[in-house]
């Protein structure tokens, strides 16, 4: 194609703005990459947070079993539970057992009778945790009530500002680098204006003249759009494993290659859709 | 072919290019459109590929109403039109070979195919040996050729060349006369624009006397017909404005464009 060779020629002979055009559209696809990653992950980190057991009640040791089987009743009475399930003495000592197994001086220390039995409670919605947790701490029977209310909320609200932040950088970057591209794209028409319009004289069409730089709007977009998910994507993987430590048993990674991949798809049609767009901006501005 | 009915053209400034201006040209004709700077040729050429629109009048090119022509036609009609630049207009950063094949690269047809069309025209102007070279490494006479087949890589009906001879020799102006009659044989109007007055007189063609943007006129010129009163003044007239042409080549370029158009008020190609 004639358009593709004009347009290769463009972007060879003016490797600067060239460079700087690409350089725009990698920064602002390697925020998108690096925020869609961040609210991925959190919002993979409140669901695992929202499904586990929300509250735990631990049990005192006089706690009769039928007293506890009763409770667990009344719980359930209530609608609001999604599950209860009841975790003895000794299930907890395989848990804590299982917890510190390379700690053998812990593992000593520790029976059956010092740990205490527990309900861990998870409730269908979000909001009615403290309800719960305030009828378990009312009973008789119960020692102690933990629960992840705060977690899962402050979580929510750091996903939130995550992702306003986010949309807002993003949002600007693509303004920039469209602005940035229909400069570029505009300087470059401008330096051809004498060819042009020699071409329009023997008789090319405007669609002629106007593809080959709408075809380079594409390629400067989806050239940044690689580069940027590449550098976004080879940090995640590098930090996989650290981050794999940090989030202890939390199942957010690894993040599957299928899902990159389906990444990359959708930026690079957004890249082909914001140089397309910026071109044709400039090839209106700058060729009547 | 050409028809031209009443056409006047009236620049920006408020002064005439063309005033009133009809004439006809049938196909297969070779006709010398003279006149000193200013007097509007190039204002006709450039209305004929429709690069400016008449003020007033009908322009018929081929069948084309050039004036009511759609804008998505316009580049049909360039094609159909082929047109020597007084100024040439090569691309300089193109070879000789990809300057001729750019019409036919514009048009869509791919580089292998154009090959054996563009090698055609080349030898036609006796340029092939030159193919691969660049503009700036041609002489005058080789550039002028390789605009002409430029011009001709399309099969035009009709051909414009504007001041072809313009900045050429002689003999080298005799050359490319003789290439432009050639072409004129087989068949091709050609419309030349030209204020040499030799080759004018010598060729023995239909000439159209441009003054001031008025047609003062139109007759055949036999060769060795004895040129009357007026032509002798005229000649002479040429004479010194090719003198001032020189001059002012010699000073700088952008100098030299601002005071043609303002001198000329019609064209700031020239």
């Amino acid at each position: 194609m004639s358009f593709t060779k004009t347009a290769w020629k463009n972007i060879r002979r003016s490797p600067y703005q060239a460079l700087a055009a690409i350089s725009i559209m990698t920064l602002t696809f390697l925020a998108i990459s690096f925020f869609t990653f961040l609210l991925a992950g959190s919002s993979k980190v409140i669901d695992y947070f929202e499904s586990k057991p929300q509250v735990t009640a631990f049990f005192k040791n006089e706690a009769k079993p039928e007293d506890i089987t009763a409770l667990q009743s009344q719980l359930q009475a209530t609608g609001k539970v999604a599950s209860v399930k009841f975790v003895s003495k000794e299930d907890a000592l395989k848990i804590y057992r299982e917890q510190n197994k390379d700690d053998p001086l812990l593992l000593d220390l520790v029976t059956a009778d010092v740990l205490p039995s527990s309900f861990e409670i998870s409730t269908i919605k979000i909001e009615d945790l403290s309800n719960i947790s305030n009828t378990l701490t009312k009973s008789p029977l119960v020692s102690e009530v933990v629960y992840q209310k705060d977690v899962v909320s402050t979580l929510s609200a750091w996903t939130s500002a995550i992702r306003k932040i986010g949309i807002t950088l993003i949002v600007l970057l693509s303004l920039v680098s469209m602005f940035i591209m229909v400069t570029i794209i505009g300087i470059k028409i401008s330096q051809k204006k004498e060819d042009i319009e020699i071409m329009k004289l023997i008789g090319a069409t405007n669609w002629y003249i106007r593809w080959p730089f709408l075809f380079e709007g594409i390629v400067y977009g989806i050239v940044g759009a690689v580069i940027g998910w590449a550098i976004a994507t080879a940090g995640l993987l590098y930090a996989t494993p650290f981050l794999e430590t940090f989030l202890k048993g939390i199942p957010v990674l690894p993040v599957s290659y299928l899902q990159l991949l389906i990444l990359l798809g959708l930026e690079a049609l957004l890249a082909a859709i914001l140089g397309i767009v910026s071109s044709y901006l400039a090839v209106l501005r700058y060729l009547k | 072919m050409i028809k031209l009915d009443k056409v006047s053209k009236k620049f920006g400034t408020g002064t005439f290019g063309l005033l009133d201006v009809s004439l006809v040209v049938e196909k297969g004709e070779f006709v010398f459109l003279v006149g000193s700077t200013g007097a509007g040729k190039t204002t006709i050429f450039r209305i004929l590929i429709r690069d400016v629109l008449p003020t007033e009048g009908t322009v018929v090119v081929n069948d084309w109403d050039v004036v009511h022509l759609p804008k998505n036609k316009i580049s049909s009609l360039r094609k159909k039109v082929g047109f020597v630049f007084q100024d040439l207009k090569l691309l300089l950063d193109r070879t000789i070979f990809e300057n001729v094949a750019l019409p036919l690269e514009v048009t869509g047809v791919k580089i292998e195919e154009t090959a054996k069309t563009v090698e055609d025209v080349l030898a036609q102007v006796g340029l092939l040996e030159h193919k691969d070279k660049f503009p700036v490494q041609l002489s005058g006479g080789e550039l002028q050729r390789a605009a002409i087949a430029r011009a001709l890589v399309l099969s035009p009906d009709i051909l414009l060349a504007d001041e072809p001879t313009g900045n050429l020799d002689a003999a080298t102006s005799w050359e490319i006369v003789k290439l432009l009659s050639d072409i004129n044989k087989k068949g091709t109007t050609v419309v030349m624009a030209t204020h040499n007055a030799d080759i004018v007189k010598s060729l023995g063609k239909r000439v159209i006397h441009l003054e001031k943007g008025k047609i003062v006129d139109d007759q055949v010129h036999h060769s060795h017909a004895n040129p009357h009163k007026d032509q002798n003044s005229e000649e002479h007239e040429e004479k010194s404005e090719e003198k001032k042409l020189s001059e002012a080549k010699s000073s700088s370029a952008g100098e030299k464009k601002e005071e043609k158009s303002s001198s000329t008020g019609e064209d700031k190609k020239e």
